[in-house]
Protein backbone atom coordinates (compact mmCIF):
# COMPACT_ATOMS: atom_id res chain seq x y z
CA UNK A 1 0.00 0.00 0.00
CA UNK A 2 1.45 3.07 -1.29
CA UNK A 3 1.84 6.38 1.55
CA UNK A 4 1.81 9.28 -0.38
CA UNK A 5 3.81 10.97 2.68
CA UNK A 6 6.57 8.20 2.57
CA UNK A 7 6.57 8.43 -1.23
CA UNK A 8 7.06 12.62 -0.98
CA UNK A 9 9.97 12.09 1.71
CA UNK A 10 11.91 9.58 0.21
CA UNK A 11 11.85 11.63 -3.40
CA UNK A 12 12.91 14.58 -1.43
CA UNK A 13 15.50 12.01 0.08
CA UNK A 14 16.74 11.41 -3.19
CA UNK A 15 17.23 14.98 -4.29
CA UNK A 16 19.15 15.59 -0.76
CA UNK A 17 21.60 12.77 -1.83
CA UNK A 18 22.11 13.80 -5.39
CA UNK A 19 22.92 17.04 -4.52
CA UNK A 20 25.80 15.67 -2.11
CA UNK A 21 27.58 14.81 -5.09
CA UNK A 22 27.78 18.30 -6.53
CA UNK A 23 28.57 19.11 -2.87
CA UNK A 24 31.34 16.87 -2.70
CA UNK A 25 33.16 17.91 -5.77
CA UNK A 26 33.38 21.53 -3.89
CA UNK A 27 34.54 19.94 -1.04
CA UNK A 28 37.79 18.44 -2.86
CA UNK A 29 38.13 20.73 -5.73
CA UNK A 30 38.78 23.72 -2.51
CA UNK A 31 41.44 21.35 -1.02
CA UNK A 32 42.95 20.72 -4.49
CA UNK A 33 45.84 23.35 -6.34
CA UNK A 34 43.76 25.79 -8.63
CA UNK A 35 45.51 23.74 -11.74
CA UNK A 36 43.35 20.89 -10.84
CA UNK A 37 40.15 22.03 -9.92
CA UNK A 38 37.94 21.36 -12.77
CA UNK A 39 39.36 17.69 -12.89
CA UNK A 40 38.64 17.03 -9.03
CA UNK A 41 35.64 18.18 -9.64
CA UNK A 42 34.66 16.63 -12.88
CA UNK A 43 35.44 13.09 -11.46
CA UNK A 44 32.99 13.71 -8.91
CA UNK A 45 29.92 14.95 -11.15
CA UNK A 46 30.33 12.81 -14.05
CA UNK A 47 29.99 9.65 -11.77
CA UNK A 48 26.37 11.38 -11.51
CA UNK A 49 26.09 10.39 -15.37
CA UNK A 50 28.41 7.25 -15.79
CA UNK A 51 27.04 5.51 -12.15
CA UNK A 52 23.25 6.52 -12.84
CA UNK A 53 23.16 4.32 -16.26
CA UNK A 54 25.02 1.72 -15.23
CA UNK A 55 22.46 1.40 -12.38
CA UNK A 56 19.87 1.42 -14.25
CA UNK A 57 21.19 -1.49 -16.66
CA UNK A 58 22.90 -3.64 -13.92
CA UNK A 59 23.72 -1.64 -10.81
CA UNK A 60 19.84 -2.21 -9.70
CA UNK A 61 19.50 -5.10 -10.21
CA UNK A 62 22.53 -6.82 -8.89
CA UNK A 63 22.25 -4.96 -5.91
CA UNK A 64 18.47 -5.96 -5.31
CA UNK A 65 17.34 -8.10 -8.17
CA UNK A 66 16.78 -11.64 -6.95
CA UNK A 67 19.28 -13.32 -4.73
CA UNK A 68 21.58 -15.86 -6.02
CA UNK A 69 23.49 -17.70 -3.39
CA UNK A 70 23.21 -14.43 -0.89
CA UNK A 71 26.19 -12.97 -3.04
CA UNK A 72 24.42 -11.18 -5.97
CA UNK A 73 21.33 -10.24 -6.79
CA UNK A 74 20.48 -11.79 -11.07
CA UNK A 75 20.08 -9.45 -13.72
CA UNK A 76 16.32 -10.29 -14.33
CA UNK A 77 15.67 -6.74 -13.77
CA UNK A 78 18.11 -5.69 -16.46
CA UNK A 79 17.13 -1.89 -17.69
CA UNK A 80 14.54 -2.07 -14.74
CA UNK A 81 12.03 -4.59 -16.02
CA UNK A 82 9.29 -4.90 -13.93
CA UNK A 83 10.34 -2.27 -11.75
CA UNK A 84 7.70 0.05 -11.74
CA UNK A 85 5.30 2.30 -9.52
CA UNK A 86 3.70 -0.36 -7.63
CA UNK A 87 6.15 -1.19 -4.13
CA UNK A 88 8.53 -3.73 -3.94
CA UNK A 89 7.25 -6.71 -1.87
CA UNK A 90 11.00 -6.58 -0.26
CA UNK A 91 11.87 -3.24 0.03
CA UNK A 92 10.05 -0.05 0.90
CA UNK A 93 6.94 -1.34 0.64
CA UNK A 94 4.84 1.91 1.20
CA UNK A 95 6.13 3.64 -2.02
CA UNK A 96 7.02 2.91 -5.53
CA UNK A 97 9.81 0.81 -6.28
CA UNK A 98 10.95 2.91 -8.76
CA UNK A 99 11.35 5.76 -5.79
CA UNK A 100 13.32 3.05 -4.19
CA UNK A 101 15.52 2.26 -7.44
CA UNK A 102 16.23 6.02 -7.32
CA UNK A 103 16.85 6.68 -4.13
CA UNK A 104 19.62 3.86 -3.41
CA UNK A 105 20.77 5.42 -7.18
CA UNK A 106 22.05 8.22 -5.34
CA UNK A 107 24.07 6.32 -2.86
CA UNK A 108 25.83 4.05 -5.67
CA UNK A 109 26.85 7.68 -6.91
CA UNK A 110 28.67 9.31 -4.33
CA UNK A 111 30.47 6.14 -3.34
CA UNK A 112 33.03 6.03 -6.95
CA UNK A 113 32.95 9.69 -6.31
CA UNK A 114 34.61 9.76 -2.58
CA UNK A 115 37.18 7.84 -3.15
CA UNK A 116 38.65 10.39 -5.49
CA UNK A 117 40.02 11.99 -3.32
CA UNK A 118 42.28 9.71 -2.56
CA UNK A 119 44.41 10.12 -6.22
CA UNK A 120 43.31 13.63 -6.75
CA UNK A 121 45.77 15.91 -9.15
CA UNK A 122 47.20 13.15 -11.04
CA UNK A 123 45.00 10.34 -12.56
CA UNK A 124 43.86 10.62 -16.20
CA UNK A 125 40.03 11.34 -16.75
CA UNK A 126 39.25 8.26 -19.20
CA UNK A 127 40.74 5.43 -17.62
CA UNK A 128 39.26 6.75 -13.91
CA UNK A 129 35.99 6.27 -16.19
CA UNK A 130 36.87 2.45 -16.58
CA UNK A 131 38.16 1.93 -12.60
CA UNK A 132 34.90 3.17 -11.67
CA UNK A 133 32.26 1.56 -13.87
CA UNK A 134 34.45 -1.91 -12.83
CA UNK A 135 34.45 -0.78 -9.35
CA UNK A 136 30.47 -0.31 -9.43
CA UNK A 137 30.25 -3.69 -10.77
CA UNK A 138 32.49 -6.00 -9.07
CA UNK A 139 32.76 -3.80 -5.18
CA UNK A 140 29.83 -1.66 -4.83
CA UNK A 141 26.91 -3.80 -6.21
CA UNK A 142 27.78 -7.23 -4.65
CA UNK A 143 28.72 -5.39 -1.06
CA UNK A 144 25.52 -3.70 -1.68
CA UNK A 145 23.90 -6.94 -2.17
CA UNK A 146 25.38 -8.69 1.03
CA UNK A 147 24.49 -6.24 3.20
CA UNK A 148 21.00 -4.81 2.17
CA UNK A 149 20.01 -6.84 -0.54
CA UNK A 150 17.15 -9.51 0.02
CA UNK A 151 19.00 -13.01 1.16
CA UNK A 152 22.71 -11.12 1.08
CA UNK A 153 25.13 -13.08 3.10
CA UNK A 154 25.87 -10.14 5.02
CA UNK A 155 22.56 -8.84 6.41
CA UNK A 156 21.15 -12.43 6.76
CA UNK A 157 23.93 -13.16 9.82
CA UNK A 158 22.98 -10.09 10.84
CA UNK A 159 25.35 -7.51 9.89
CA UNK A 160 23.53 -4.07 10.53
CA UNK A 161 24.95 -1.00 8.46
CA UNK A 162 21.70 1.45 8.38
CA UNK A 163 22.72 4.23 5.79
CA UNK A 164 25.91 3.34 4.30
CA UNK A 165 28.69 2.70 7.10
CA UNK A 166 29.78 -0.50 4.92
CA UNK A 167 28.36 -0.29 1.59
CA UNK A 168 29.18 3.30 1.38
CA UNK A 169 32.35 4.44 3.60
CA UNK A 170 34.05 1.55 4.31
CA UNK A 171 34.44 0.43 0.47
CA UNK A 172 35.29 3.95 -0.61
CA UNK A 173 38.24 4.08 1.79
CA UNK A 174 39.46 0.30 0.72
CA UNK A 175 39.31 1.48 -2.52
CA UNK A 176 41.23 4.92 -1.38
CA UNK A 177 43.78 2.73 0.28
CA UNK A 178 44.39 0.61 -2.88
CA UNK A 179 44.62 3.09 -5.18
CA UNK A 180 46.75 4.93 -2.83
CA UNK A 181 49.21 2.07 -3.08
CA UNK A 182 49.09 1.37 -6.95
CA UNK A 183 49.00 5.19 -8.52
CA UNK A 184 51.69 6.15 -5.77
CA UNK A 185 52.04 9.79 -4.38
CA UNK A 186 51.97 13.23 -6.04
CA UNK A 187 55.02 14.62 -7.38
CA UNK A 188 57.05 16.04 -4.93
CA UNK A 189 54.95 14.87 -2.15
CA UNK A 190 56.97 15.25 1.28
CA UNK A 191 59.28 18.01 -0.45
CA UNK A 192 56.74 20.63 -1.81
CA UNK A 193 53.52 22.11 0.16
CA UNK A 194 50.08 21.05 -1.43
CA UNK A 195 47.96 23.62 0.22
CA UNK A 196 44.10 24.22 -0.64
CA UNK A 197 43.73 26.57 -3.15
CA UNK A 198 39.78 27.82 -1.64
CA UNK A 199 38.96 26.68 1.45
CA UNK A 200 35.98 28.95 0.68
CA UNK A 201 34.52 26.33 -1.81
CA UNK A 202 35.41 23.46 0.62
CA UNK A 203 32.88 25.56 3.21
CA UNK A 204 30.54 25.52 0.51
CA UNK A 205 30.67 21.85 -0.60
CA UNK A 206 30.95 21.21 3.46
CA UNK A 207 27.52 22.71 3.54
CA UNK A 208 25.92 21.24 0.70
CA UNK A 209 27.13 17.49 2.08
CA UNK A 210 25.70 17.96 5.62
CA UNK A 211 22.69 19.60 4.18
CA UNK A 212 22.17 16.27 1.78
CA UNK A 213 23.26 13.73 4.76
CA UNK A 214 19.59 14.12 6.15
CA UNK A 215 18.63 12.79 2.95
CA UNK A 216 21.18 10.09 3.47
CA UNK A 217 20.69 8.92 6.74
CA UNK A 218 16.97 10.10 7.36
CA UNK A 219 16.10 8.63 3.93
CA UNK A 220 17.44 5.63 4.97
CA UNK A 221 14.50 5.01 7.30
CA UNK A 222 12.38 4.49 3.97
CA UNK A 223 9.58 5.78 5.47
CA UNK A 224 8.22 9.15 6.89
CA UNK A 225 8.06 7.96 10.26
CA UNK A 226 9.93 7.88 13.79
CA UNK A 227 13.27 6.06 12.39
CA UNK A 228 13.99 8.85 10.15
CA UNK A 229 13.27 11.03 12.81
CA UNK A 230 15.91 9.28 14.79
CA UNK A 231 18.12 9.13 12.35
CA UNK A 232 17.56 12.81 11.32
CA UNK A 233 19.04 14.08 14.98
CA UNK A 234 21.15 11.81 15.15
CA UNK A 235 22.95 12.91 12.14
CA UNK A 236 22.90 16.59 13.30
CA UNK A 237 24.43 15.96 16.65
CA UNK A 238 26.73 13.31 15.52
CA UNK A 239 27.98 15.76 12.72
CA UNK A 240 28.34 19.13 15.31
CA UNK A 241 29.97 16.50 17.65
CA UNK A 242 32.63 15.41 14.95
CA UNK A 243 33.60 19.20 14.42
CA UNK A 244 33.32 20.01 18.20
CA UNK A 245 36.28 17.37 18.83
CA UNK A 246 37.98 18.48 16.06
CA UNK A 247 38.45 21.73 17.28
CA UNK A 248 39.00 20.80 20.30
CA UNK A 249 41.97 18.72 19.50
CA UNK A 250 43.32 20.71 16.97
CA UNK A 251 43.52 23.95 19.56
CA UNK A 252 44.70 21.48 22.39
CA UNK A 253 47.36 20.00 19.82
CA UNK A 254 48.56 22.50 17.71
CA UNK A 255 47.37 25.89 19.70
CA UNK A 256 44.98 26.50 16.56
CA UNK A 257 41.71 26.24 15.62
CA UNK A 258 41.60 25.90 11.81
CA UNK A 259 38.32 26.22 9.75
CA UNK A 260 39.59 22.81 7.07
CA UNK A 261 39.43 21.11 10.98
CA UNK A 262 36.31 22.33 11.73
CA UNK A 263 34.86 20.92 8.01
CA UNK A 264 37.05 18.07 8.56
CA UNK A 265 35.30 17.24 11.96
CA UNK A 266 31.65 17.57 10.82
CA UNK A 267 32.31 15.29 7.95
CA UNK A 268 33.99 12.88 9.92
CA UNK A 269 30.88 12.98 12.50
CA UNK A 270 28.01 12.50 9.81
CA UNK A 271 30.51 9.47 8.42
CA UNK A 272 31.01 7.58 11.52
CA UNK A 273 26.93 7.86 12.39
CA UNK A 274 25.92 7.01 9.21
CA UNK A 275 25.96 3.19 9.76
CA UNK A 276 24.36 3.59 13.07
CA UNK A 277 22.26 6.99 12.72
CA UNK A 278 18.86 4.90 12.74
CA UNK A 279 19.44 2.88 15.81
CA UNK A 280 20.95 5.22 18.82
CA UNK A 281 19.42 7.91 20.36
CA UNK A 282 20.88 11.67 20.92
CA UNK A 283 23.03 11.28 23.64
CA UNK A 284 25.04 8.11 22.01
CA UNK A 285 25.41 10.07 18.59
CA UNK A 286 26.99 12.89 20.29
CA UNK A 287 29.30 10.13 22.14
CA UNK A 288 29.61 8.72 18.46
CA UNK A 289 30.55 12.30 17.27
CA UNK A 290 32.74 12.88 19.65
CA UNK A 291 34.70 9.81 19.49
CA UNK A 292 35.10 10.32 15.34
CA UNK A 293 36.39 13.94 15.86
CA UNK A 294 39.36 12.28 18.05
CA UNK A 295 39.83 8.63 15.73
CA UNK A 296 39.51 10.58 12.86
CA UNK A 297 42.07 13.41 13.81
CA UNK A 298 44.17 10.78 14.48
CA UNK A 299 44.27 8.88 11.94
CA UNK A 300 44.81 11.64 9.71
CA UNK A 301 47.54 12.66 11.35
CA UNK A 302 48.94 9.11 10.97
CA UNK A 303 48.81 9.44 7.30
CA UNK A 304 51.33 12.02 7.60
CA UNK A 305 53.92 10.50 9.67
CA UNK A 306 53.41 6.93 7.21
CA UNK A 307 54.22 9.59 4.05
CA UNK A 308 51.44 7.98 2.57
CA UNK A 309 49.74 10.44 -0.36
CA UNK A 310 45.91 9.98 0.17
CA UNK A 311 45.62 13.89 -1.37
CA UNK A 312 42.04 14.16 0.65
CA UNK A 313 42.04 12.00 3.29
CA UNK A 314 39.28 9.71 1.96
CA UNK A 315 41.18 6.60 3.81
CA UNK A 316 40.95 8.59 7.35
CA UNK A 317 38.12 10.16 7.41
CA UNK A 318 35.44 8.21 5.24
CA UNK A 319 36.96 4.41 5.74
CA UNK A 320 38.17 5.01 9.10
CA UNK A 321 34.77 7.25 9.90
CA UNK A 322 32.62 4.22 8.40
CA UNK A 323 34.48 1.27 9.86
CA UNK A 324 34.09 3.32 13.68
CA UNK A 325 30.68 3.87 13.23
CA UNK A 326 30.01 0.41 11.79
CA UNK A 327 31.80 -0.59 15.66
CA UNK A 328 29.87 1.95 17.48
CA UNK A 329 26.29 0.55 15.99
CA UNK A 330 27.63 -2.77 17.83
CA UNK A 331 28.05 -0.59 21.28
CA UNK A 332 25.35 1.98 20.86
CA UNK A 333 22.67 0.59 18.88
CA UNK A 334 19.49 -0.18 20.96
CA UNK A 335 16.12 -1.60 20.12
CA UNK A 336 14.85 1.22 23.34
CA UNK A 337 15.44 3.68 20.72
CA UNK A 338 14.03 1.36 17.32
CA UNK A 339 12.33 -1.24 18.20
CA UNK A 340 12.62 -2.69 14.49
CA UNK A 341 16.49 -2.75 14.88
CA UNK A 342 19.31 -4.21 17.57
CA UNK A 343 20.68 -4.31 20.91
CA UNK A 344 24.40 -2.97 20.95
CA UNK A 345 26.89 -4.12 23.84
CA UNK A 346 26.08 -1.59 26.20
CA UNK A 347 21.97 -2.87 26.00
CA UNK A 348 23.42 -6.44 27.10
CA UNK A 349 24.49 -7.73 23.49
CA UNK A 350 27.93 -8.66 23.19
CA UNK A 351 27.11 -10.60 19.54
CA UNK A 352 26.16 -7.16 17.66
CA UNK A 353 29.52 -6.03 18.15
CA UNK A 354 31.27 -8.93 16.68
CA UNK A 355 28.68 -9.11 13.99
CA UNK A 356 29.71 -5.40 13.33
CA UNK A 357 33.38 -6.17 13.18
CA UNK A 358 33.50 -9.22 10.91
CA UNK A 359 31.23 -6.80 8.74
CA UNK A 360 33.99 -4.50 8.52
CA UNK A 361 36.98 -6.96 7.90
CA UNK A 362 35.20 -8.55 5.28
CA UNK A 363 33.91 -5.74 3.74
CA UNK A 364 36.85 -3.97 3.93
CA UNK A 365 38.88 -7.21 3.13
CA UNK A 366 37.22 -7.84 0.03
CA UNK A 367 37.08 -4.67 -1.57
CA UNK A 368 40.75 -3.45 -0.43
CA UNK A 369 41.78 -6.67 -2.99
CA UNK A 370 39.67 -6.45 -5.28
CA UNK A 371 40.15 -2.62 -5.93
CA UNK A 372 43.60 -3.40 -5.52
CA UNK A 373 42.67 -5.25 -9.26
CA UNK A 374 40.83 -3.60 -10.68
CA UNK A 375 43.15 -0.50 -10.41
CA UNK A 376 45.99 -2.67 -11.60
CA UNK A 377 44.41 -3.71 -14.82
CA UNK A 378 43.58 -0.16 -15.61
CA UNK A 379 46.71 1.07 -14.55
CA UNK A 380 48.55 -1.15 -16.81
CA UNK A 381 46.73 -2.03 -19.82
CA UNK A 382 45.63 2.07 -20.04
CA UNK A 383 47.58 3.99 -17.66
CA UNK A 384 45.76 5.90 -14.62
CA UNK A 385 48.40 8.11 -14.37
CA UNK A 386 48.76 11.37 -16.09
CA UNK A 387 52.39 12.40 -17.70
CA UNK A 388 54.70 14.00 -15.86
CA UNK A 389 54.62 17.24 -18.10
CA UNK A 390 50.55 17.30 -17.24
CA UNK A 391 50.81 16.76 -13.33
CA UNK A 392 53.11 19.83 -13.62
CA UNK A 393 51.05 22.00 -15.63
CA UNK A 394 47.88 20.92 -14.20
CA UNK A 395 45.06 18.00 -14.95
CA UNK A 396 42.24 21.28 -15.78
CA UNK A 397 44.35 21.57 -19.10
CA UNK A 398 46.50 18.41 -19.91
CA UNK A 399 42.47 16.44 -19.31
CA UNK A 400 40.00 18.78 -20.51
CA UNK A 401 41.41 21.90 -22.63
CA UNK A 402 40.23 24.23 -20.15
CA UNK A 403 41.08 26.54 -16.53
CA UNK A 404 39.47 26.97 -13.75
CA UNK A 405 40.97 30.40 -13.60
CA UNK A 406 41.70 32.86 -16.53
CA UNK A 407 43.66 36.00 -14.54
CA UNK B 1 69.24 61.17 -8.02
CA UNK B 2 68.82 58.39 -6.42
CA UNK B 3 65.98 55.46 -6.11
CA UNK B 4 65.39 54.51 -2.40
CA UNK B 5 63.26 50.82 -2.88
CA UNK B 6 62.32 49.47 0.44
CA UNK B 7 60.98 45.99 1.45
CA UNK B 8 58.71 46.18 4.45
CA UNK B 9 55.69 44.28 6.20
CA UNK B 10 52.46 45.46 4.69
CA UNK B 11 50.88 46.61 7.99
CA UNK B 12 53.54 49.36 7.82
CA UNK B 13 53.11 50.37 4.48
CA UNK B 14 50.21 53.57 5.72
CA UNK B 15 52.56 54.64 8.48
CA UNK B 16 55.44 54.49 5.75
CA UNK B 17 53.49 56.73 3.52
CA UNK B 18 52.53 59.18 6.24
CA UNK B 19 55.70 59.58 7.22
CA UNK B 20 57.19 60.15 3.39
CA UNK B 21 54.41 62.76 2.66
CA UNK B 22 55.46 64.93 5.93
CA UNK B 23 59.04 64.99 5.34
CA UNK B 24 58.21 65.80 1.44
CA UNK B 25 58.20 63.14 -0.56
CA UNK B 26 55.85 63.60 -3.63
CA UNK B 27 55.16 60.38 -5.14
CA UNK B 28 55.77 56.48 -5.10
CA UNK B 29 55.57 53.29 -6.29
CA UNK B 30 54.20 50.43 -4.55
CA UNK B 31 54.15 46.54 -5.34
CA UNK B 32 52.53 43.64 -3.59
CA UNK B 33 55.61 41.11 -3.67
CA UNK B 34 56.75 37.60 -1.91
CA UNK B 35 59.99 36.55 -0.23
CA UNK B 36 61.63 35.70 2.44
CA UNK B 37 65.23 36.52 4.00
CA UNK B 38 66.55 34.90 7.59
CA UNK B 39 62.92 34.90 9.24
CA UNK B 40 62.56 32.13 6.10
CA UNK B 41 58.51 31.82 5.74
CA UNK B 42 55.78 30.72 8.11
CA UNK B 43 53.66 27.59 9.11
CA UNK B 44 49.94 27.37 7.74
CA UNK B 45 47.75 24.29 9.56
CA UNK B 46 45.74 22.07 7.45
CA UNK B 47 44.00 19.11 9.03
CA UNK B 48 46.46 19.14 11.70
CA UNK B 49 49.48 18.89 9.13
CA UNK B 50 51.84 21.63 8.94
CA UNK B 51 52.91 23.09 5.60
CA UNK B 52 55.75 25.69 4.90
CA UNK B 53 55.15 28.54 3.14
CA UNK B 54 58.36 29.97 1.70
CA UNK B 55 57.41 33.35 0.15
CA UNK B 56 55.58 35.41 2.91
CA UNK B 57 54.20 38.87 1.54
CA UNK B 58 55.66 42.11 1.64
CA UNK B 59 55.40 45.70 0.05
CA UNK B 60 57.70 47.27 -2.33
CA UNK B 61 58.17 50.95 -2.00
CA UNK B 62 59.93 52.81 -4.56
CA UNK B 63 60.79 56.32 -4.83
CA UNK B 64 63.20 58.46 -6.69
CA UNK B 65 64.88 61.64 -4.50
CA UNK B 66 67.33 64.07 -4.96
CA UNK B 67 70.93 63.18 -3.73
CA UNK B 68 70.26 65.53 -0.78
CA UNK B 69 67.18 63.88 0.52
CA UNK B 70 68.17 60.37 0.55
CA UNK B 71 69.42 60.32 4.31
CA UNK B 72 66.27 61.94 5.55
CA UNK B 73 63.70 59.53 3.52
CA UNK B 74 66.09 56.19 4.53
CA UNK B 75 65.67 57.29 7.90
CA UNK B 76 62.24 57.40 8.26
CA UNK B 77 61.29 54.45 6.62
CA UNK B 78 64.01 52.74 9.15
CA UNK B 79 62.10 54.57 11.96
CA UNK B 80 58.83 53.96 10.94
CA UNK B 81 58.82 50.74 9.30
CA UNK B 82 60.92 48.92 12.35
CA UNK B 83 59.03 47.09 14.70
CA UNK B 84 62.03 44.88 16.14
CA UNK B 85 61.06 41.81 14.69
CA UNK B 86 62.18 39.17 12.43
CA UNK B 87 61.60 40.42 8.88
CA UNK B 88 61.16 44.08 8.94
CA UNK B 89 62.52 44.15 5.61
CA UNK B 90 65.20 45.91 3.50
CA UNK B 91 66.28 49.41 1.83
CA UNK B 92 68.72 49.71 -0.91
CA UNK B 93 69.63 52.96 -2.56
CA UNK B 94 70.14 52.47 -6.25
CA UNK B 95 71.83 55.39 -8.59
CA UNK B 96 69.41 56.80 -11.14
CA UNK B 97 70.85 57.97 -14.72
CA UNK B 98 68.41 59.83 -15.74
CA UNK B 99 64.78 60.75 -15.58
CA UNK B 100 61.52 61.72 -18.32
CA UNK B 101 58.21 63.52 -17.32
CA UNK B 102 56.39 61.72 -19.63
CA UNK B 103 53.76 64.97 -19.92
CA UNK B 104 55.94 67.38 -20.52
CA UNK B 105 58.97 66.30 -21.75
CA UNK B 106 60.83 67.75 -18.36
CA UNK B 107 64.23 66.27 -17.36
CA UNK B 108 66.03 64.91 -14.31
CA UNK B 109 65.45 67.08 -10.95
CA UNK B 110 62.95 69.24 -12.85
CA UNK B 111 61.02 65.32 -13.11
CA UNK B 112 61.04 64.22 -9.52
Amino acid sequence: MISAADTAFILAAAGLVLLMTPGLALFYAGMVRSKNVLGTMMQSFFMIALISIEWVYLGYSMSFGPDVGGVIGDLSWFALSGVTTAPSADYATTIPQIVFMIYQCMFAIITPALITGAFAERVRFVPFLVFAFLWAVFVYNPVCHWVWGKGGWLGSMGVMDFAGGLVVHVTCGAAAFASILVIGPRRGFGKRSFIPHSLPLTFIGTGLLWFGWFGFNGGSALAADEVAATAFVATHLAGMAGMLMWVIVEWVVLRRATTLGAMSGAIAGLATITPAAGFVGPNSAIIIGCIAGLVCFGAVNLKVKLKLDDSLDVVGIHGVGGAVGTLCLGIFASTAVNPGGVDGLLAGNMAQLWKQAFGVVVVGGYTLIVSWILLKVVHITLGLRVSEEAEVGGVDYAEHSENAYNS
Amino acid sequence: MKKIQAIVKPFKLDDVKDALTEIGVKGMTISEVKGYGRQKGHTEIYRGAEYVVDFIPKVKIEIVVSADMVDLVVDTIRDTANTGKIGDGKIFVIPIERIVRVRTGEEDHDAI
